[in-house]
This record gives structure tokens, C-alpha cells and sequence, in this order.
């Protein structure tokens, strides 16, 4: 039972690192960007090349992939994405899918259509016993990444930034008019997004595989997160992840006949509980 | 219709004259694969083991040049398949048709092939009834259950008496099973529980924990080579279950040799049941593996779909050898069957009433040698058949 628990909110933890990217960009941006996985799978990417290629450590590969990832976000953020902030959603959709397949194309073209050769460092492998239960080291390693990262946004959304990002997401014209320049704003957390997703990425590698056709395996997930989480916050795209985390793990060791299909019943009866999310954005519920 | 009567009618004098001369001499096989989309590896394997071959017979076959007509499905694309087949029948004049990576890719081609009466020689598609569905399909590669009761019977040497099975959740993993848990079962051993997990699975964690609660002698799985297997392993190492003493056995799609190198260390000392490795030392093979390298480098490594496809080539030259180069339906099918010879993965030949492959099913064990992981082949099931077909 504490094993399952365990497994289920490190599973969690991981959803809710390669998620909370999406929150930001498409809850707090109000931009519908599918392509989050694509910053996902090039942080991904990024610490693969760091690491097979110039043997670079692992923190030094998870940096690389945030720093990857927000750059490649910055740069489309200001070639593409600015252009469609006031667009329709379906635009927005289109846009967004549309550079899945050229983020797919790209990486097929660069790096072969199979999959990429990833190992976790010697230190995360294994197991270490606590409390008499046997728990992997790669799994408390992300419960703990998870954490680190949920503190430091919550932190920062408190700061005189975060307040900025608020006002500028509720009314660009009267933030603007109060000096903020919003563009920059939205650049900069764009990019914080991003680089999220990247490190999110980067850090799901010991579980997942890399290839290219990542960003459209795993869409699903970071959309029930976010749904499921309420898009815009932190906290509840973190409480949604650990509940998808829980009821997936539980649901394939206690009832595996049904297990993979559970997330989806536990989906569908949160939205109809809380159509706007577990924890609303301000305004919407 | 702008075309003016004198453009027409040149068009027209060119695709004759053009027919005419390829009905001559080009032999035209059309190549059905997957040449984009994640299984984009698929074709490059099927393109290099016809390319080896081709060039190994200074480009003919039967005495012809050959004209190879390839087409991208991207994938399992039953309809696409469908279509392309009728495409190359009709508009390309292929009189050969090969290929097929996907099971329901050829499942769809076999229905044209049997209206057209064009012979089809499969180079993957693994599905049992694959050559039941047209007496004009011939299969090259192997079955999921020719490769699985092996190693059913090998454990039962081995003493094992008590294993686990987990598969994939799609037909090949049913298939898997299947004739896992007959051989299994039919040798004496008990299967003490069954898990199918879902194609999407990001995480082993709960299966894995499940088993070793249920504390098996021995686990036996299935999944399709790619992200599935590595996945599985590292839940597997990470549990330690082997310390828990736990054996574990597989398909050799696990240790797949174009995957192998990304799947890394945790495959090491795996045993797994497969028709082909890379490994296998018979001359004909290093010959193969050599000529492969020169001409495609060491980024890829030739696995079981540029062998077959290699020896699909030789059983087309072979039949039309024999049919002293007729290349109609029935000609073709009746001279394939009984076709026996020395592959790269060691003697083949193509069963003469079901027409698909019975070959050498080896056991092998994961090793580095040379820095490398490589698939060691240590024991073999000589003559293995199709046991779906065996218990009809």
C-alpha cells in the first residue's frame, strides 16, 4: 500500500513538472499552446546531447535543458506566438499543432526517427529503504524536484513580477498604462514557461523514452493535468497531478483489467464536479 | 481536356514505347513499408537488406534488372495499404508486390493480391493468419508465436515451472500469450498470472510492483520493439527483482538490435527468444553484417527487417529461377513453396502447405562484448512452425 502511494505521487510529481510549463503559457498567457510538449521533448533532447555527447553532468544537462528550451520559446514567442495573443482559440490551436509536426520533422531530421540513448547517473539508480519500504532514488529525486519547483513559482507569483503578470494577463491596456511594459512581460514568461517544460522534460527521461513523436505521445497528460488542475494556478495543476498520479498507480496494481482507463473516468467525473478546475483562476468560478 | 489530338497522341506513343521496353527486361517489384512517421526505421531496414542483395547480384534478379517501386504507408494504414497495393498493380504494373512491416497493412494487401492473383512476399507482418487470408502471400519473416512457444519449452528445460506472463495489450501480445501459456502449460508448467498493459504506459511502476508482490519463480513478456521494452527493464532493475530472484525471459523484440543501444545496460543478461541476431556467427551472416556496414555505416545496425527483407529478395530470384522467369500469380506461388536456403539468420525455408517460413528459433542472452550489447545466441529449436497453424 505505502509503495503503491509512493509510486503514485512520484508519478505525479513528474506529471505536474512537464505540466505546470502548460499552466503558465496557457492559463496565465490565455494562449491554447499544444505545442508545450515541443519545448518538453527539446529540453529532453538538450541534456541527451549534453550528456552522451560533451559528458557533461547531470544537473549541468537539466540546466541546459531549461536554458534550451526558454530560448527556443523566447524566439518563437517573438516571431510567431506575439502575433496571435488577441486571436481566436482556434487559431491559436492551429498555430500551436502545426509546430508539433515541424518540432517531429525537425528532430526526425536531426536525430533519426528512433529513439535516443539516455542513462540516469549512478546516484539516482537503485533503491534506498526508508520507513521499511523500498522506494526508488530516481522517484524520490523527482517528489523532491516537484517540490522545489512548486515553492519557487508559488514565491515567485508573490513577488512584484507575478503581480505584473496578473495585471498585464487581466487588462494589457491598463497595465500598460501604469508603465509595465507588457510585451516584455509576456516575452520573459513565456520563456519561463518553456523553459519549464524543457526541465520537465529533461527531468522525465529516466521513465520515459525520447523520441520524436514525444509531444503528441504525451499531450493527453499535460492537458488532463492542467483541465483537471484548473489552468492558470500552481497549486492546482500540483494537486490535480498527484491525484492523476495516485489513481493511475493505484488503479493498474489494484485493478489492472481496468487500470490504464481509470484516469479518464477520474477526468471526466472532476470536470463535471469543478467544470473550471480543482482550484479556479480568480474570476472564473 | 486542353490537350491538343497531337499531344495526346505523343503521350500516348511514350507510355507504350515505355511498357514495352520494361516489359522486356525490368522486373517490377512494388515495396510497401513505413518510410515516415516514428517507424520511419522500418523502410530504412527494408531498403537496406534489398539494396544488399541487389547488389550482391549485380542489381538482377532471374536474369532481369529490377525496378523497385517503393510506397510510405507511415505507419499501420490498413487503407492506405489497400490502396497503394491497387495503385501499383494497376497503374505501376508491378507484378511482385513486398514489403509490409504492420499486420493489418498486409491483412488489407493480401485481399488485392488474391483479386489480382500478384504474388505477395511478406518481409515483416508477424500475425498468424496472415498467409491463411490469400493462398498468393508467401511470409519470410516470422510469427509472434513461432518466436514465444519456444521459449516456453526452453524455460520448462531450464526447470522453471511456475512464470508470470505479461504482454502488450494488442493482438500480437494476445498472440504472444497465447502460445506462450499452451506450450507452456501443455509441458507441465502453470501460468500464475497474466497482465495486459495498455500501448500508452508511461510507467511501469504499478505492473512491476504488482509481480513482485506475487512473488512468480519466473516473468515471461511481449511488447513491440521501441519505448515499451526499455521502460519495462528499468522498473525491472530499479525493484530489484532479480535480487528478489525473480527470472525474467522475453521475445527478442525486447533487445531488438536497432534499439538496443538506447535501451542500455538495464537489458544486460536478459534471455529472449528471436530468429535473428545480429550476433550470429554463421559466415553468411558476418558476410551480411560486414556489407551492411560498408555500405550504411554502424549508426544503424541491420536488425531482423533487413534480413528478411534481404531474404525475401532471394526467395523472388529463386521462384522466378524456377519458373524460368514467368512471373504470373500461381507460377510464382507454386514455386515458392518448398523454397529452401541458407539465410544470414541461418537455414530457412518456406513451408510448402502454409506457405510461411519455418526456420531456427535461437535463445539468446544479452552481453557487451567489445563495449557493445549484443543479442549472444547460446541454444536453438531447430525447424520451428507456426504452432497456430500447427494445431490445425
Amino acid at each position: 500500500m505505502a509503495i503503491v502511494i509512493f509510486d503514485g505521487v512520484a508519478y505525479g510529481m513528474l506529471l505536474f513538472l512537464m505540466a505546470v510549463g502548460l499552466s503558465i503559457t496557457m492559463g496565465l498567457m490565455n494562449f491554447v499552446n499544444l505545442a508545450h510538449g515541443s519545448f518538453a521533448v527539446v529540453g529532453g533532447y538538450a541534456a541527451a546531447v549534453v550528456m552522451n555527447q560533451l559528458g557533461l553532468g547531470y544537473a549541468t544537462a537539466l540546466a541546459c535543458a531549461f536554458v534550451a528550451a526558454a530560448v527556443l520559446g523566447a524566439v518563437l514567442e517573438f516571431l510567431l506566438y506575439r502575433r496571435l495573443y488577441r486571436a481566436h482559440p482556434l487559431d491559436q490551436v492551429l498555430l500551436s499543432i502545426g509546430l508539433v509536426f515541424v518540432s517531429i520533422a525537425a528532430l526526425t531530421y536531426f536525430f533519426g526517427p528512433s529513439m535516443l540513448p539516455f542513462h540516469l547517473p549512478e546516484a539516482l539508480q537503485g533503491q534506498v529503504t526508508i520507513a521499511g519500504v523500498g522506494v526508488g532514488r530516481y522517484r524520490l529525486f523527482l517528489i523532491g524536484a516537484g517540490l522545489l519547483i512548486l515553492v519557487l513559482l508559488l514565491g515567485m507569483l508573490r513577488t512584484r513580477y507575478g503581480a505584473m503578470v496578473r495585471a498585464a494577463v487581466d487588462n494589457q491596456r491598463v497595465a500598460a498604462g501604469t508603465g509595465i511594459h507588457v510585451q516584455r512581460l509576456f516575452l520573459l514568461t513565456f520563456a519561463l514557461g518553456c523553459g519549464l517544460a524543457g526541465l520537465g522534460g529533461a527531468l522525465s527521461l529516466g521513465m520515459l523514452g525520447l523520441e520524436p513523436y514525444f509531444p503528441l505521445k504525451y499531450m493527453v497528460y499535460f492537458l488532463i493535468v492542467v483541465c483537471v488542475g484548473g489552468a492558470g494556478t500552481i497549486v492546482g495543476p500540483f494537486v490535480a497531478a498527484l491525484l492523476v498520479g495516485i489513481v493511475d498507480v493505484a488503479g493498474k496494481y489494484y485493478l489492472p483489467e481496468a487500470g490504464a482507463f481509470l484516469i479518464y473516468v477520474f477526468m471526466i467525473g472532476m470536470l463535471l464536479l469543478r467544470p473550471n478546475g480543482i482550484i479556479p483562476r480568480k474570476g472564473l468560478a | 481536356m486542353n490537350l491538343s489530338k497531337r499531344t495526346l497522341l505523343a503521350a500516348l506513343a511514350l507510355a507504350t514505347l515505355g511498357t514495352v521496353a520494361q516489359a522486356q527486361d525490368a522486373l517490377k517489384i512494388g515495396l510497401i513499408g513505413t518510410y515516415s512517421g516514428p517507424y520511419a526505421d522500418y523502410g530504412r531496414q527494408f531498403d537496406a537488406g534489398v539494396a544488399l542483395y541487389l547488389k550482391e547480384h549485380g542489381g538482377k534478379i532471374a536474369g532481369r534488372t529490377v525496378d523497385i517501386i517503393k510506397k510510405d504507408t507511415g505507419g499501420a494504414n490498413p487503407d492506405a495499404s489497400k490502396r497503394i497495393a491497387q495503385e501499383l498493380i494497376v497503374r505501376d504494373k508491378v507484378q511482385i508486390l513486398t514489403g509490409l512491416d504492420f499486420s493489418p497493412n498486409a491483412y488489407a494487401v493480401a485481399a488485392v493480391a488474391t483479386q489480382a492473383k500478384v504474388p505477395v512476399v511478406v518481409m515483416n507482418a508477424s500475425s498468424s493468419g496472415i498467409t491463411t487470408a490469400s493462398p498468393y502471400v508467401a511470409r519470410l519473416s516470422f510469427t509472434v508465436q513461432q518466436v514465444s512457444d519456444p521459449m516456453a519449452r526452453w524455460m520448462l528445460k531450464q526447470g522453471i515451472k511456475e512464470s508470470y506472463v505479461v504482454v502488450a495489450d494488442y493482438a500480437p501480445g494476445v498472440d504472444s500469450l497465447t502460445a506462450f501459456k499452451k506450450a507452456f502449460e501443455q509441458g507441465g508448467g502453470k501460468v500464475v498470472g497474466e497482465l495486459r498493459t495498455p500501448m500508452s504506459n508511461p510507467d511501469f511502476s504499478a505492473y512491476v510492483q504488482r509481480i513482485k508482490d506475487a512473488k512468480p519463480q519466473s516473468v515471461f513478456f511481449f511488447f513491440p520493439s521501441g519505448v515499451m521494452p526499455p521502460a519495462f527493464l528499468k522498473v525491472w532493475k530499479e525493484r530489484g527483482m532479480d535480487a528478489a530472484g525473480i527470472k525474467l525471459f522475453a521475445t527478442g523484440e525486447a533487445t531488438d538490435d536497432s534499439y538496443l543501444d538506447a535501451t542500455g545496460d538495464v537489458a544486460l543478461g536478459l534471455i529472449t527468444s528471436h530468429h535473428y541476431s545480429y550476433a550470429h556467427p554463421s559466415a553468411k551472416n558476418q558476410k551480411f553484417v560486414k556489407d551492411f556496414e560498408a555500405q550504411f555505416g554502424t549508426s544503424l545496425r541491420p536488425s531482423y527487417f533487413a534480413v528478411t527483407a534481404y531474404d525475401a529478395m532471394a526467395a523472388i530470384d529463386q521462384a522466378l529461377k524456377k519458373t524460368g522467369g514467368d512471373v504470373s500469380g500461381d507460377k510464382v506461388m507454386e514455386a515458392l513453396k518448398g523454397l529452401q536456403f541458407e539465410s544470414p539468420r541461418g537455414p530457412i525455408e518456406v513451408d510448402p502447405v502454409t506457405r510461411d517460413i519455418v526456420q531456427t528459433v535461437y535463445i539468446r542472452k544479452t552481453e557487451k562484448v567489445g563495449g557493445k550489447l549484443v543479442n549472444v545466441e547460446f541454444d536453438k529449436f531447430d525447424r520451428v512452425k507456426d504452432p497456430a497453424k500447427e494445431a490445425q
